[in-house]
C-alpha cells in the first residue's frame, strides 16, 4: 500500500516547491516549483485513491489538464515579460507596486 | 348631475392644457385661447349650476362623496381623491365658477393686447382648477392638494409680468409667507391624523365630538395651526404683507384670486371645520379677535393710500377680517354669506377699477407719458369719460360700505349682530363688535375717497392726455354689469327674518353647521335690539361715506408728480405703518444675515463642505495610501502573504 511513505513523500515534494517559490526569483524557476507543488499534490491523490476509490485517480487528470493550461499561459507571460525586460528576475518586476 | 362634479375640474384643466400648449407653441391665437379660456369656464358654471340644482331638489343630510380613484393606501392611512358635495362646497362651486367665469370674460378685453395672452390664460385656468380641488376635496390632504396649488397660480400670476423684478419680488413674497401659514395647515393635519386616526371631513365631522373634550388642549392647538394657515392664505395679522404688494399682478387677477376666491380659502377651511372651533372656544375668539384687529388695521391703512388698487387690496384683507370675525362668533353661515357677497362687489371694485386703469393707460401710452395709471392723484372727474363704469362702482361701494339694500349691508350686519350677541356670554366680543363698527365707518370713508378721487371733481389726468380717455369695451362692462346686479340684489339669498326674508342661506348650510351647533348655539339679537344694531350700523355706513365724500372734495388734490410727501398720522398710514420695514428689520435681515455669515460660511463651506464633503475625500485617500503600502510589486511578497493567509485558513479548519 505505501500510505505513509507516499503522503511523506508528497509533503517533501509540496514543501520543496513552497520553498522554491518563496526563495527563487527566476520566473522560470518559481513556475517548475509551482508545477511541483501540484504534482505533489498529485501524488497525494493517488495514494489517498487506493483507500477512497477511483475518484483520485479522476481529479490528477483534472489537475493535469489544468497545468498544461496553466503552464502555456504562464510561459507566455513569461516569454512576454522577457521580451519586455530582457530579464525574468522577479525582483525587476514591480509594476504593480502601489 | 352630482356625480359628474368631477367635470367642474376637468374642464378647465383641459382649458389649462390646451391654452398651454398654444401659449408654447401659437402665442399669437388669442381667438382660440379666448374661446377655450372663458369656455371650459361657462361649461364648469353649467355643471356646477346642474350640481346646485340636484342638491336644491333633495337636500341631503350628510355630504354626497364621489371617489375617483384610490390616492394613498399607506397601512391605516387609505386615502382617496375624492371629492365632497355638500351645501357648503356647493356654494363655494357657484361663486368661484360664476365669478371666475365674468373674470375671465372681462381678462379677454382688458388682457388683448398683452402678449402674454395664452400663458395668462393658461394659469387662470390652472388657478380655477386648483380653487375648485380646494373647496371639493373631501379630505385634508386633497385639500391641500387645492391649497399648494392656488398658492402656485397666485405666485405665478403675481409675477405674470416678471421682467419687471418688483413683480418677481411680489410673486416670491406671496409664496414664501404662505410658507408659514402652510406650515401651520400640515402641522394641524398631522395632530389630527394622531388624535382621530383619520384625515376626511366627514370622519373628521363623526369622530371629534367623542375623542375631544370641549377646550382640550389638543383641539386647541390643532385649531390654532389650523388658522395660522389662514392668516397666511387670507392675509390676515400677522400674514397680511403680502395681499398688497400681490397687486403687482395683473388686475383681473387681483379681482379673482387675491379678492373673490382664493383669499377665501382661509374662512371656507374654518367653515369646514367648524366642529372642531366649536370644541374650541379659545381659538374661536383667537380668530375673531385676530379678524376684528385685522379689519381695522388694514381699514385704517386704506385710508391713505394713493394707488387704486392698493385701498382695494387692504379693503379686502379688512373685509376678509369681517368674514373671520363672523366665523370666530360661531356664526359660520354669515362668515359663508359675507364670503359670498364680499365676491360679487369686490370683484365688481376690482374689475372697475380694472377698467378704469384700462382707460388711463391707453391714455397715457398715446401720449408716451410714464405718469402712473393706477395712482388715484392722477384720475379725477372720470365719471364723464366712463359714466357706466362710474355707476357701477357705485354701487359696489355702497353695497361694501353696508348700505341697504346692497348686498353687503346683510351680511355684515349679520356678523356684526352674531359678535353682539356673543358678546352676552364673552364680554371680549363686545370689544370685537366695537372694533368692527368703527372699521364699517372706515369702509365707508376710504371708499368714499376713491370713488370721489376717481370719479368726481377735476380731472387731473393732463391736458392731451384726456381726449384719449374712453370707456370699456362692452366685454369687459358685461361683466360688470352682471356683478353690478349680484352686488345689488345678491343679499337675497340670505335675507334676515326683520325685513321678512327666510335666512335661506343659513338654513342650507344647517347640515353642515349642525354639529357646532351641538356645542354652542348663537342666539340672535331680536327686536328692539335688531333695529337698534340695524340702525346704528346704516347710520355709521351713511355718515362714512359722507364724510368721505366731503373732506376728499374739500382737499386740493394735485397730480402725483407734484405732490408733495404726507406728514404725521397721514404719512405713517400712507408707509403702512411701516410694517414691512419692521419686518425687514426683525425677520428678514436677521436671517440673511444668518444665512450669509453663520449658514453660508460656517455651516455650508465649514461643516458641509470642509468636514462632511472634503473631510471623506481626504478620510479614503489616507486610508488608500495605507493599502497602497501593502502593494510593493514584489511577487515574492505577494506569495508568502498568499501563503500566510493559506496556513491561517488551514489551521482554523483543522483545529
Amino acid at each position: 500500500m505505501l500510505l505513509g511513505p507516499s503522503l511523506a513523500l508528497s509533503a517533501i515534494l509540496f514543501s520543496l516547491g513552497v520553498a522554491g517559490v518563496l526563495l527563487r526569483r527566476n520566473a522560470i524557476v518559481l513556475f517548475m516549483c509551482i508545477e511541483l507543488m501540484l504534482n505533489a499534490v498529485n501524488l497525494s491523490f493517488v495514494a489517498l485513491a487506493q483507500l477512497h476509490g477511483a475518484s483520485g485517480y479522476v481529479m490528477v487528470f483534472f489537475v493535469m489538464t489544468v497545468a498544461a493550461a496553466e503552464a502555456a499561459v504562464g510561459l507566455a507571460i513569461i516569454i512576454g515579460i522577457f521580451r519586455h525586460k530582457q530579464s525574468v528576475d522577479l525582483g525587476n518586476i514591480n509594476l504593480l507596486r502601489g | 348631475m352630482t356625480s359628474l362634479v368631477w367635470l367642474t375640474v376637468a374642464l378647465p384643466l383641459a382649458g389649462f392644457l390646451a391654452n398651454g400648449a398654444l401659449a408654447i407653441r401659437r402665442p399669437a391665437a388669442k381667438d382660440a385661447v379666448s374661446y377655450i379660456g372663458v369656455g371650459v369656464l361657462i361649461a364648469a358654471f353649467i355643471v356646477s349650476v346642474g350640481v346646485f340644482i340636484d342638491l336644491l331638489k333633495s337636500p341631503p343630510h350628510s355630504p354626497h362623496i364621489i371617489t375617483l380613484w384610490r390616492w394613498l393606501p399607506v397601512g391605516p392611512l387609505q386615502l382617496d381623491l375624492a371629492f365632497q358635495v355638500d351645501q357648503l362646497s356647493a356654494v363655494m362651486l357657484l361663486v368661484v365658477t360664476g365669478v371666475g367665469s365674468l373674470i375671465h370674460l372681462f381678462s379677454v378685453g382688458y388682457m388683448k393686447s398683452d402678449p402674454g395672452y395664452a400663458r395668462y390664460f393658461a394659469y387662470l385656468n390652472l388657478f380655477v382648477v386648483f380653487m375648485l380641488v380646494l373647496v371639493l376635496g373631501s379630505s385634508f390632504p386633497v385639500m391641500f392638494i387645492g391649497w399648494e396649488g392656488v398658492g402656485l397660480c397666485s405666485y405665478l400670476l403675481i409675477g405674470f409680468w416678471f421682467n419687471d423684478k418688483a413683480n418677481a419680488d411680489a410673486g416670491k413674497k406671496a409664496f414664501i409667507v404662505n410658507r408659514i401659514g402652510d406650515f401651520g395647515f400640515m402641522v394641524a393635519m398631522f395632530l389630527i391624523w394622531h388624535h382621530l386616526g383619520t384625515l376626511t371631513f366627514t370622519g373628521m365631522t363623526d369622530r371629534a365630538p367623542a375623542v375631544f373634550a370641549s377646550g382640550s388642549a389638543a383641539v386647541t392647538a390643532i385649531t390654532l395651526f389650523l388658522f395660522l394657515g389662514c392668516t397666511g392664505k387670507s392675509a390676515q395679522i400677522p400674514l397680511y404683507t403680502w395681499l398688497p404688494d400681490a397687486m403687482a399682478g395683473p388686475t383681473p387677477v387681483s379681482a379673482l384670486i387675491h379678492a373673490a376666491t382664493m383669499v377665501t380659502a382661509g374662512v371656507y377651511l374654518v367653515a369646514r371645520t367648524n366642529v372642531l372651533f366649536a370644541l374650541a372656544p379659545v381659538s374661536s375668539t383667537v380668530v375673531a379677535g385676530i379678524g376684528a384687529l385685522t379689519a381695522l388695521f388694514a381699514a385704517t391703512i386704506a385710508l391713505r393710500q394713493y394707488d387704486i388698487k392698493k385701498v382695494l387690496a387692504y379693503s379686502t384683507i379688512s373685509q376678509l377680517g369681517y368674514m373671520f370675525i363672523g366665523v370666530g362668533t360661531g356664526a359660520y353661515a354669515s362668515g359663508v354669506f359675507h364670503l359670498v357677497t364680499h365676491a360679487f362687489f369686490k370683484a365688481l371694485l376690482f374689475l372697475g377699477a380694472g377698467s378704469v386703469i384700462h382707460a388711463m393707460h391707453h391714455a397715457y401710452h398715446a401720449t408716451h407719458s410714464h405718469a402712473d395709471a393706477q395712482d388715484m392723484r392722477n384720475m379725477g372727474g372720470l365719471k364723464q369719460y366712463m359714466p357706466a363704469t362710474f355707476w357701477l362702482m357705485l354701487i359696489g361701494t355702497l353695497a361694501i360700505a353696508g348700505v341697504p339694500p346692497f348686498s353687503g349691508f346683510f351680511s355684515k350686519d349679520e356678523i356684526l349682530a352674531g359678535a353682539f350677541a356673543r358678546g352676552g356670554d364673552l364680554l371680549i366680543y363686545y370689544v370685537f363688535y366695537a372694533m368692527g363698527i368703527l372699521a364699517a365707518l372706515l369702509t365707508a370713508f376710504y371708499m368714499a375717497r376713491l370713488l370721489t378721487m376717481t370719479f368726481l371733481g377735476e380731472n387731473r389726468t393732463g391736458e392731451q392726455e384726456r381726449h384719449h380717455l374712453h370707456e370699456a369695451p362692452p366685454v369687459m362692462t358685461g361683466p360688470l354689469i352682471v356683478l353690478g346686479v349680484l352686488s345689488a340684489i345678491g343679499g337675497m339669498i340670505n335675507l334676515p327674518p326683520l325685513v321678512g326674508g327666510g335666512a335661506w342661506l343659513e338654513h342650507w348650510l344647517e347640515p353642515v353647521t349642525a354639529r357646532a351647533h351641538q356645542f354652542f348655539a348663537l342666539e340672535m339679537p331680536h327686536g328692539q335690539t335688531e333695529y337698534f344694531l340695524v340702525g346704528g350700523a346704516v347710520a355709521i355706513s351713511l355718515l362714512g361715506l359722507f364724510a368721505g365724500y366731503r373732506a376728499t372734495l374739500a382737499r386740493k388734490i394735485v397730480p402725483a408728480s407734484e405732490s408733495a410727501e404726507d406728514t404725521g398720522v397721514a404719512r405713517v398710514l400712507n408707509r403702512k405703518y411701516y410694517v414691512d420695514e419692521v419686518y425687514d428689520a426683525i425677520i428678514v435681515r436677521p436671517l440673511v444675515w444668518l444665512s450669509r455669515t453663520v449658514l453660508w460660511r460656517v455651516v455650508d463651506q465649514g461643516v458641509v463642505d470642509g468636514a462632511a464633503v472634503n473631510g471623506t475625500a481626504k478620510l479614503s485617500r489616507g486610508l488608500g495610501w495605507l493599502g497602497s503600502r501593502l502593494q510593493t510589486g514584489q511577487v515574492g511578497v505577494y506569495v508568502v502573504l498568499f501563503l500566510v493567509g493559506a496556513l491561517w485558513i488551514l489551521h482554523a479548519m483543522v483545529r
